[in-house]
């Protein structure tokens, strides 16, 4: 057998996994597993500009490819500032191994320079973590730390790597091992018959059904078969934040996202349903407003990987444990075969009238039915640069976004009909995960359309990263939705604090971000005007090679609406505009 | 409710700082808390008490399952158990109270396992509710120290915890 050092083993260890990518920053802990890098290893490295880049480049490339994205930081704060996107990919199930340097065992606990107790830090936000006390034992946990990063409910797992054993001179033998067994740690690889027989019977004895589908879809890879049981059943469907792509937009029987800033009919029809489906979804409070008055008159069928998301805010009649593409497989089964017996089921005059319904509310309501804001002004709208991105991108994009307004907007009004095209910071909510997120997807899909779209105070946040760019030549295109303000900030401070604009403005500090843009040697464009926009947006995305820093102009006292009422709120209650409510 | 819970742990370093996490990050409260290893070196077998209603019970040992390191548990008050504790008080004794306090540890079946010429230390097992009840015989100006090691479990009948 092979005899390598520490450090190798590292290095080797992601080329036997298959790693496509490492994010990565080095520092004084990891540079016997840099050197090794350096030598052997046929993986490349992205050198970011921060450690949390590194943390939300992997992110984005895990959100789009299904595989679980690679970081390697320094000990100390090369670890600490990863800590924001290893949470971020927590709150999100996003699969991610981060290796983090750490000082030499024999320091640990001594306050040594550039020492952090990592594992203390990161044991909230990390599905599980290692520290590597022999070098032997490094194989295997690099193994089990893919394994558990991407198993079950993803998540990101931390590897701790003190600095002596990676030793290019401490030689040991190295054998990548194929499989793991962790006898503590089995997921749920089918869900139960009897629970999905009585599941497959109450949706179809359902008058008012919806189908209420979240990011658990697009992790679990479940698109296909969600797609195929609600047409099955001609049921309508609203996808959360998270879940946007997991059925399609451009269908007739897709209502919208659901939620805060959900679609009028995608929350009208939650709140009057009668039989919800939740799929991969866990009834956040960004969903369910004021869960005391949730769906009143719903039975709810809860299918989710994790136990623990089921009846943690909203009680579930029927709980699924499982897999949700394996649990809902099974349930088209049961659903056809009931149907064979039945073919009356659903009640089809029920769903006749409920569509009616629902098309009314999207008829007078619907963002995508008619102009819901004012087209009045002289502004560019928000809504009309993401209307305008759809339409010159065909709705094929992949869209990161920041965290904000345009992140609200992007979600409305792009439309997603393909999963894992829509990757934002949903959970958490991290300003500055745009950016960095978009490289890690064009990394991934180098000739595929990549646009980040963000604004003034987000893109700042990790806009060093447009240096990355630059040295490794990654074209996203970046739309900077500039209205001068914290858009969201001062959008709630018009609606709760009576227009007091608390630190939300940034006077004339803002750079010149098309100067900006060239100092790191890419390309700008600044539209101002309506009139411009979709020739200069077509121009952009033509620029194939280049990226291309658009700044864009907007109405800077637009809302987002609709907008739930809260506190006390139901589903159904929203602001449609500044004037008008439900 | 007060409920024992009872957990099968991996033995590894910070596997007992993720549970105790947990119960913090989540709002929730341990009451009492005891761990030491099994007869198989890599498990340890740890005991926890804490107070909720069942939806809360029901949240905690599902996130309790999700760790990992857990290999399994189960809520011992769910089903007939045998829930004890060991208490070890250092009790003022002195004139007539020596005879007092040696009668009060006799009718509690504990044990006086160190003497001093004013001092008795007194070693007690039970449940929790029997060591309050003695501590309350005894009375509080005679306490001069007490230590608890938290509730230990185990089910009755042929059910185990076990791989």
């Amino acid at each position: 057998m092979e005899l390598l050092s520490g450090g190798e083993m590292i290095a080797r260890a992601l080329e036997d996994e298959g790693v496509e990518f490492i994010f990565g920053y080095p520092g004084g802990a990891v540079l016997h597993i840099y050197d090794a890098l350096f030598n052997k290893c046929k993986v490349p490295h992205i050198l970011v500009r921060h450690e949390q880049a590194a943390t939300h480049a992997a992110d984005g490339y895990a959100r789009a490819t299904g595989k679980p994205g690679v970081v390697l930081v320094t000990s100390g704060p090369g670890a600490t500032n990863a800590i924001t996107g290893i949470a971020t990919a927590y709150m999100d199930s996003i699969p991610m191994v981060v290796l983090s340097g750490q000082v030499q065992s024999h320091l640990i606990g001594e306050d040594a320079f550039q020492e952090t107790d990592m594992l203390g830090i990161c044991r909230p936000i990390v599905k599980h973590s290692f520290q590597v006390t022999k070098t032997e034992q490094i194989p295997e946990m690099i193994r089990k730390a893919f394994y558990i990063a991407a198993s079950g409910r993803p998540g990101p797992v931390v590897i701790d790597l003190p600095k002596d054993l990676t030793n290019p001179h401490d030689k040991y033998e190295y054998e990548y091992p194929k499989k793991v067994k962790i006898r503590s740690y089995t997921p749920a690889s089918r869900g139960h018959s009897g629970q999905i027989k009585k599941a497959a019977q109450l949706l179809l004895a359902a008058r008012r059904p919806v189908i209420y589908s979240g990011g658990g879809v697009i992790q679990g890879n479940a698109a296909p078969q969600l797609t195929e049981l609600a047409q099955e059943l001609n049921f309508p469907v609203t996808n959360t934040l998270m879940g946007l792509g997991g059925y399609p937009a451009s269908d007739r029987q897709y209502l919208g996202m659901l939620g805060m800033h959900g679609f009028y009919e995608a929350n009208n029809a939650m709140h009057h349903s009668d039989v919800i489906l939740a799929v991969g979804a866990r009834f956040d409070d960004r969903v369910t407003n004021t869960t005391s008055k949730f769906c009143p008159g719903a039975k709810i069928i809860h299918i989710d990987i994790d136990p623990a998301s089921i009846s943690k805010t909203i009680n579930a009649d029927v709980p699924i444990v499982g897999p949700v593409d394996s649990v809902l497989a099974d349930l088209i089964a049961v659903v056809r075969e009931l149907r064979q017996a039945q073919p009356e089921l659903p009640d089809q005059k029920a769903l006749k009238v409920w569509w009616e319904q629902i098309d009314e509310w999207r008829d007078n309501h619907g963002l995508w039915t008619a102009p819901r804001y004012d087209v009045t002004t002289d502004f560019i709208k928000p809504q009309q640069v993401i209307e305008t991105l759809c339409k010159v991108t065909k709705g094929e994009a992949f869209v990161t976004s920041d965290v904000g307004q345009h992140q609200m907007f992007a979600a409305q009004y792009y439309k997603f009909d393909k999963p894992r095209r829509w990757i934002n910071s949903g959970g958490l909510g991290t300003m500055g995960f745009g950016l960095p997120a978009a490289m890690g997807v064009k990394l991934a899909f180098p000739d595929a359309d990549v646009a980040c779209v963000t604004g003034e105070g987000s893109i700042q946040m990790n806009i060093q990263e447009l240096s990355t760019c630059a040295q490794y030549k990654i074209p996203v295109k970046i739309l900077n939705l500039y209205n001068g303000y914290l858009g969201m900030v001062k959008q709630w401070q018009d609606m709760q604090y009576e227009g007091r604009y608390s630190q939300s403005v940034y006077e004339d500090s803002l750079p010149d971000f098309i100067k900006l843009a060239e100092a790191y040697h890419h390309h700008g464009v600044k539209v101002t005007k309506l009139s411009d926009l979709e020739d200069a947006m077509k121009e952009v995305f033509a620029r194939k090679d280049e990226l291309v820093f658009m700044d864009i102009q907007v109405d800077p006292h637009e809302h987002v609406y609709p907008m739930q009422v809260a506190p006390n709120g139901s589903m159904r209650d929203m602001w449609l505009s500044k004037t008008e409510r439900t | 409710m007060r409920r024992i819970i009872s957990v099968l742990l991996e033995n590894e370093p910070g596997a007992l700082s993720r549970v105790v996490g947990l119960f913090s990050q989540r709002g929730y409260n341990i009451e009492t808390l005891n761990v030491a290893p099994t007869e198989d070196k890599t498990l340890s077998r740890l005991t926890l008490t804490t107070i909720g209603d069942d939806h809360k019970i029901e949240q905690i040992t599902k996130h309790l399952n999700r760790l990992v390191d857990v290999v399994k548990l189960v809520d011992l008050s769910e089903g007939a158990h045998i829930e004890r504790e060991l208490m070890l008080v250092k009790v003022r004794a002195t004139g007539a109270q020596r005879a007092e306090i040696k009668r009060c540890t006799d009718i509690f079946r504990g044990q006086i396992v160190d003497v001093g010429p004013s001092v008795y230390t007194i070693q007690i097992t039970g449940a929790a509710d029997k060591l309050d009840s003695f501590l309350e015989a005894v009375g509080e100006v005679a306490i001069m120290e007490v230590v608890r090691s938290g509730v230990s479990g185990i089910a009755r009948g042929e059910k185990v915890l076990s791989l």
